[in-house]
């Protein structure tokens, strides 16, 4: 490689690095403000690129191509308002967890939409008029339009400095990023606040959308897309920074650039291609900088941002009628196989939800009673899933044999992830988790020769007798029932009220002999173990495992999971899992928008049933239960 | 041989020193308060003692051993309990729960993923919450309590590691004089039942003089004064802290 060409990719680093950056920066200003972490920004990017397009091609020429970019930031802008207004101004209050979910809600909306106004075909923008050619920089062609991106970013970020730094409502912002509360006693209209900072991020993330139109084909797997790549990026650069968003974009940009340079690396005893791992390296970076600097480069530790949510009621023994109720379920689970002989399909929907229970109530471990809300439980359902498969094709081990090892292979990442997991909290904590997942995500999917890439490792069938549909589901059944109780059992156990005492107050746990980094990082290890059987059982049911399996809308599924069925009770996660899982599948069966009708559903449950539906169904009961007990 | 020994103490914030030079002993059975204005340095002090901050000069040995480096939670193993100005507990269990937590830590058996908790040492935890007058809440949840009542189960929990030494941020801050009086006198009585030492910090003066048994005085980081309350009542320092001598202005105009 020369010293040319590794320039040039730097400068092609540059260019990129602007996309990243106008996004970042308004998810960070939002974050910054009001504390909603906006998974949905992802999805007005991918909309300022869709509607620039239209407007580009629609209108044509010069105006229609860079009139039409600025039309679409300010559209775009007004979408972001109308988010807040109708929406997010209602769950502010609600806990973080719900925030996130809806706004993931949106995203699942906007996917649809998108694909139901423009289909699915990927959309090539018109070259930009006037920047249509090219410079000749070091003996290579450099696009003029990626040369005007370059110094499109640094523009705005010194607009938006002066503008936070001299303007009234810059003033605002830069107050209620320090200390809402006290903004707010001051008299300041925080509804009007709210809204502005929203419409403003939101059109920072259309401008960067809109961009991109002459640089990439707009297409649907945007959205998460840039998402994962926003959320380095304001991490590293610290929540709530402008500026710090402008210096990680060039770094994860120039990390990336320089890992296409670099391409093959000999090392005389091992050669690979550095080109394949710059998804692996973004999140090593973030992964390091967390590490190292916990609030980012150049963030601030956020001042502890309450907790609204109702304390939980004291855990006790399932009543007798719970017990008697479970029993039941069993029962009827156990005669599943005869009742539905006739309906093979039954038997893999049934083994789904099971490995869905499994799935969320092994998150729900560590989300619940030890605080920790973690957005890379698909790492551990990967890490199983990948490790059985793994070591069945590769190893030779037996079917059992790779089943059984699924959880210990989760185990042991859980262990290495967790202990630098377990020093964050909040939304740190749960960004690190991600970035731990996708690194997981990344490596399965670049290392095409252990792993088979995108293709993913097929062939993975269970032997007889699990090769029967009804005999695996009782496998699964087992292996379900075991799970369940055994993280049930020890919740029940000082270890599980340790867990809940560090949660409950780290302060206090500590005070009485409680190690409680030590007690969160073995929860996690656990939670990671047992998600571990998930992914091993899945590999198994579907015959192969691939990247999609376990990317972030695995993660971002047992959430919702966990959610739906509320997260203060033990049975939630189960219910949550099961709700969750049959809607998916037959809604799925129903519609081509099963996205976006789920992300209606979604929407309504939060807003309806801020406890989850087995929170709503408990909170019920014990109001019915007072007007009795008040009667007699 | 004194529990707690404290040998001249500092601890600096930028550049304000917080704490410079204190020295003071606690022997066995003995309720020592630490007095001062606000600002005084006594909760600088006191969470050096707790391990939640590291001094910058001097030392403190508990039991002759010295603390340095520890984290609050080995400090706890050393025999010292400890409860906290604003008082609160683990909400999501019940009142015997967070007994039963303190005991499970002391007995080491928080790894165990196994025995039902709710089952372990019950009895003991009752014991303790009668000593506070709290058995008949034992079972209701802690997050629904009074904040009286909180304070009392805080106490439970520190005595459950049957300490040698019990550190009391404000014991009785944020309550009703008649319920102030109740908890010192209840800490009195079982600072001589069970012979443990007791330091605390205090705001209201009729609890310090009516129940220490002896007084430290800290003003802008320096011990002022060490004694009985009437030898401390009748200290020119103290009183010149307290209520001002009246020279202020003067040597300011002069």
């Amino acid at each position: 490689m020369t010293l040319d060409a590794f320039l040039f990719q730097a400068l092609n680093g540059l260019s990129t690095a602007s996309g990243l950056f106008f996004i970042a920066a308004g998810l960070s200003l939002i974050f910054g403000v009001t504390r909603i972490v906006n998974i949905a920004h992802g999805s007005l990017y991918m909309l300022g690129t869709y509607i620039a397009y239209t407007l580009a091609t629609k209108i044509g020429g010069a105006f229609g191509f860079w009139g039409g970019i600025v039309l679409t930031a300010l559209f775009v802008g007004v979408i972001g308002a109308a988010i807040e207004m109708l929406l997010l101004r209602r769950i502010y209050r609600a806990p973080e967890l719900f925030q996130l979910l809806a706004t993931f809600a949106l995203v699942l909306i906007f996917n649809d939409m998108t694909l139901w106004l423009w289909g699915p075909e990927d959309l090539l923008g018109p070259r930009a008029p006037g920047l249509a050619g090219a410079v000749e920089i070091f003996g290579r062609r450099l696009p003029s339009y990626d040369l005007f991106l370059i110094f499109v970013a640094p523009a705005v970020l010194i607009l938006l400095h002066f503008a936070l730094a001299k303007s009234r409502f810059g003033r605002l912002v830069r107050a209620a990023t320090q200390d809402r509360e006290m903004v707010g006693a001051l008299g300041v209209n925080q509804a009007v606040l709210f809204t502005s900072v929203f419409a403003l991020g939101s059109l920072l993330a259309g401008l960067g959308g809109a961009l991109q139109v002459a640089r990439e084909p707009a297409n649907l797997a945007m959205d998460l897309a840039v998402i994962g790549d926003a959320f380095v990026v304001v991490v590293v650069g610290g929540m709530g920074s402008i500026t710090g968003a402008y210096l990680a974009a060039i770094i994860i940009a120039e990390v990336k650039a320089l890992c296409i340079a670099i391409g093959v690396v000999d090392l005389g005893f091992i050669k690979f291609n550095a080109s394949k791992f710059t998804l692996v390296a973004e999140f090593i970076v973030m992964a390091i900088v967390l590490i190292v600097r916990p609030y980012g480069l150049l963030g601030k530790p956020q001042g502890n941002v309450r907790s609204v949510a109702e304390p939980e009621a004291p855990i006790r023994p399932a009543a007798p009628l719970l017990k008697a109720f479970a029993a039941v379920v069993l029962a009827l689970l156990l005669a599943l196989p005869v009742v539905a002989q006739s309906s093979p399909y039954v038997m893999v929907l049934a083994t789904d939800i099971l490995i869905a229970v499994i799935f969320a109530t092994s998150l729900h471990f560590i989300m619940g009673p030890g605080g920790m809300h973690s957005f890379g439980h698909a790492a551990y359902f990967g890490l199983g899933a990948y490790g059985a498969a793994l070591l069945l094709k590769s190893a030779g081990f037996p079917m059992l044999a790779a089943l059984l090892a699924a959880p210990a292979v989760a185990l042991l990442g859980a262990l290495l992830f967790g202990w630098f997991a377990v020093g964050l909290s909040g939304v740190y904590l749960a960004m690190l988790t991600l970035a731990f997942a996708q690194i997981v995500w990344a490596a399965v999917f670049q290392w095409e020769t252990f792993t088979g890439g995108s293709n993913g490792v097929i062939g993975v069938w269970p032997t007889a007798p699990f090769n029967k549909a009804w005999v695996y589901y009782l496998l699964a059944l087992a292996l379900a029932v075991i799970s369940v109780l055994l993280l049930r059992r020890f919740l029940f156990a000082p270890f599980g009220y340790a867990m809940r005492a560090g949660r409950d107050s780290a302060l206090r746990a500590e005070a009485i002999g409680i190690d409680v980094k030590r007690i969160h990082w073995l929860g996690f290890a656990i939670a990671g173990g047992i998600c571990g059987i998930a992914g091993g059982l899945f590999a198994f049911a579907k015959g192969s495992i691939s990247p999609e399996a376990i990317a972030v809308g695995r993660s971002i599924d047992g959430l919702v999971m966990v959610l739906l069925g509320g997260i203060q009770t033990l049975v939630g996660p189960m219910v949550g899992a099961s709700v969750f899982a049959m809607l998916q599948d037959t809604i799925m069966r129903q519609t081509e928008y099963w996205r976006g009708l789920l992300g209606c559903v979604i929407l309504f449950l939060v807003l309806a049933f801020p406890q989850g539906i087995a929170g709503a169904f408990s909170m019920l009961w014990s109001r019915f239960d007072g007007k009795r007990g008040g009667r007699a | 041989m004194s529990v707690l020994t404290v040998n001249s103490l500092g601890k600096s914030f930028g550049g304000v020193r917080a704490v410079e030079n204190v020295s003071f002993e606690i022997g066995k059975g003995e309720f020592l308060a630490l007095i001062g204005p606000n600002g005084a340095g006594k909760s600088t002090t006191f969470n050096m003692i707790n391990g939640q901050l590291a001094a910058d000069t001097g030392e403190i040995l508990i039991g002759g051993k010295s603390i340095a480096g520890m984290a609050p939670r080995d400090i706890w193993r050393l025999g010292v309990g400890r409860t906290f100005q604003v008082a609160a507990t683990f909400g999501s269990m019940t009142v015997v729960e967070n007994v039963q937590m303190a005991l499970i830590s002391h007995a080491s058996r928080l790894l165990n993923l196994w025995r039902p908790a709710a089952s372990l040492y019950r009895e003991r935890a009752l014991e303790l919450l009668a000593q506070v007058g709290m058995q008949d809440a034992a079972d209701r949840p802690s997050r629904e309590l009074a904040y009286g009542d909180v304070k009392r189960i805080e106490l439970a929990i520190a005595l459950a590691n049957d300490p040698q030494l019990l550190l009391m941020d404000e014991p009785t801050a944020g309550m009703a004089p008649r319920e102030r009086n109740d908890l010192i006198k209840l800490v009195k009585q079982l600072v001589i039942e069970r012979g443990i030492s007791v330091l605390f910090t205090e705001h209201s003066m009729d609890v310090v003089f009516s129940y220490a048994d002896r007084i430290i005085v800290l003003a802008r980081g320096r011990l002022i004064a060490d004694g009985d309350a009437a030898a401390i009542r009748d200290n020119a320092k103290v009183r010149e802290v307290y209520f001002g001598t009246g020279k202020t202005f003067q040597g300011a105009s002069s």
